[in-house]
């Protein structure tokens, strides 16, 4: 049985796209077909994330207003064949995406994949509710500061009102996934701390992403963290996310990028 | 504070417009103690007779009634009420009604039984609870940027980080609950404060907020 998956944060820039293409490839590497969905129109960046870019041809408006088959618009990554991606368009705008057109192509993918995982832009416009609308699991992506977790709780209400799940009187499963997480900022209270985060979304934790280079590197190179260097904090940490995602029960830990005596002493002269 | 209303000829035509305001503004007269001002209708007792029935058939409650004439009110009625101006055509009010109207004065004010609203989770930032028509309570938290409006009191047994508006229609005896205050702005019956004027003293305190005449009092419940 497929599982729609929305990963969504409200607020931009704290991670989203990076995650969807992280867990996606993360769920890939177990086997499982993964097509990760840009409903970013207008604003693509997964297909730059996952290193596609320059193999776009359709994208999901061409396959939303029947345009181009579901077929030409998937692009398979290259370095795992059960990982695919629909890329979003970047000339047009969100109101191009009409509802039964975004249902009509999820179904489409419900066939052929296991999950289906759809990268929600910021905001809570239409590109935002129309990525949640048909979801069945959320990841709400959050930064430990307090205008992400506000936006993230307004999020949250919005998936347990205006999901086709909760209209038809059903319960999302939601996940928060913490990013960006800098252990050493919040023991000095300069980042609220999980806890505090928890406290204020009750919603169960998947994940502590910690601020690393990785990600960044991993972007640069077109690649999801999770293939780049599964090895790096970030990646062990998103592969952990998967687990529990799947129902696992993971003890949660903050990975950190182990420093070796080299890395400690010139580490702490650079800074 | 009651309403009056204050019935003119002709009835049917009065009738109508009354219909009109309540069809325009459901649930206005719900709730309301309302007080009947006969004085320039002069009816007799079986005018007033359907005057009364045909505003219970319109779910309005008379409270009491203003400028009809001793003899046409019988037991059943609304007691009359003079609110200090003369009443109609008799200078000395009847002592006997004089006397029913003081003892119903305390119960005029006293709002029709109230449905209260439970609210199982949490409520979300952005959203909005209104429910002027009783108490809400919240066994979750409520966000910081969403607000709980209530006709009667609010009662939240998690966090309340965003508003809480209690007493909305008038109804200065509700109180505000919660395990843990960290609110953005409280207010009863009107009557408000925001995070700003309260300071940091009851913050992350259980809580509980009552009006006393004109002043917002803060408790803590332990």
């Amino acid at each position: 049985m497929a599982k729609v998956l929305v990963v969504t944060s409200g607020k931009g820039g704290v991670g989203k796209t990076t995650s969807s293409a992280a867990l996606g490839a993360a769920l890939a590497h177990g086997g499982e077909k993964v097509v990760v969905i840009d409903f970013d129109v207008g604003l693509r960046n997964l297909d730059l994330v996952m290193g596609a870019e320059r193999r776009v041809v359709f994208d999901l408006i061409n396959v939303v207003q029947g345009d181009a088959k579901l077929n030409q618009a998937l692009i398979r990554d290259k370095r795992m064949e059960n990982l695919s991606l629909l890329p979003a368009s970047q000339t047009r705008d969100k109101d191009a995406l009409t509802e039964e057109g975004v249902a009509r192509v999820l179904n489409e993918l419900r066939e052929k994949f296991d999950w289906i995982i759809c990268d929600s832009p910021a905001g809570i416009e239409r590109g935002a509710t129309m990525a949640m609308r048909h979801a069945d699991v959320a990841v709400v992506v959050t930064n430990p500061e307090v205008s992400s977790v506000r936006d993230s709780d307004r999020i949250i209400g919005l998936l347990d009102s205006k999901t086709e799940l909760a209209e038809k009187g059903g319960r999302i499963e939601k996940h928060l996934l913490l990013t960006r997480y800098d252990p050493a900022r919040a023991e000095r209270g300069e980042m609220l701390k999980v806890d505090d985060v928890l406290e204020i979304l009750s919603i169960p934790l998947i994940g502590i992403i910690p601020e690393s280079e990785e990600v960044l590197r991993a972007s640069n190179v077109g690649s999801p963290v999770t293939l780049n260097n599964p090895a790096s904090a970030p990646g062990r940490a998103y592969f952990d996310a998967v687990r529990r995602l799947k129902g696992e029960t993971v003890e949660l830990t903050i990975p950190t990028d182990k420093k070796g005596l080299f890395g400690k002493l010139f580490g702490r002269r650079a800074a | 504070m009651a309403l009056v209303l204050a019935p003119e000829v002709p009835l049917r035509d009065w009738l109508e417009d009354l219909d009109a305001v309540s069809e325009r503004s459901p649930g206005f007269f719900t709730g309301r103690p309302i007080i009947a001002d006969v004085s320039s209708l002069k009816p007799s007792k079986s005018e007033l007779k359907f005057l009364l029935a045909a505003f219970k058939m319109r779910n309005i409650r008379i409270i009491g009634l203003e400028g009809a004439a001793p003899e046409n009110v019988d037991a059943e009625m609304p007691p009359q009420i003079n609110g200090g101006k003369p009443a109609g055509d008799i200078d000395v009010p009847d002592a006997a009604n004089a006397a029913v109207a003081a003892a119903s004065a305390p119960f005029a004010d006293a709002p029709v039984p109230e449905k209260s609203l439970l609210i199982e989770g949490s409520v979300r930032s952005g959203q909005s609870i209104l429910h002027p028509e009783g108490d809400v309570t919240v066994l979750g938290s409520v966000a910081s940027g969403s607000e709980i409006v209530a006709g009667g009191s609010i009662h939240i047994y998690g966090s309340l980080r965003g508003r809480a508006i209690a007493g909305c229609t008038g109804n200065g005896k509700a109180r505000i609950f919660c395990r843990k205050f960290e609110a953005e702005l409280i207010a009863i019956d009107g009557l408000y404060k925001t995070a700003d004027d309260l300071g940091g003293k009851f913050l992350g305190q259980p809580v509980q907020v009552n009006l006393d005449g004109d002043s917002i009092i803060l408790k803590t419940l332990d």
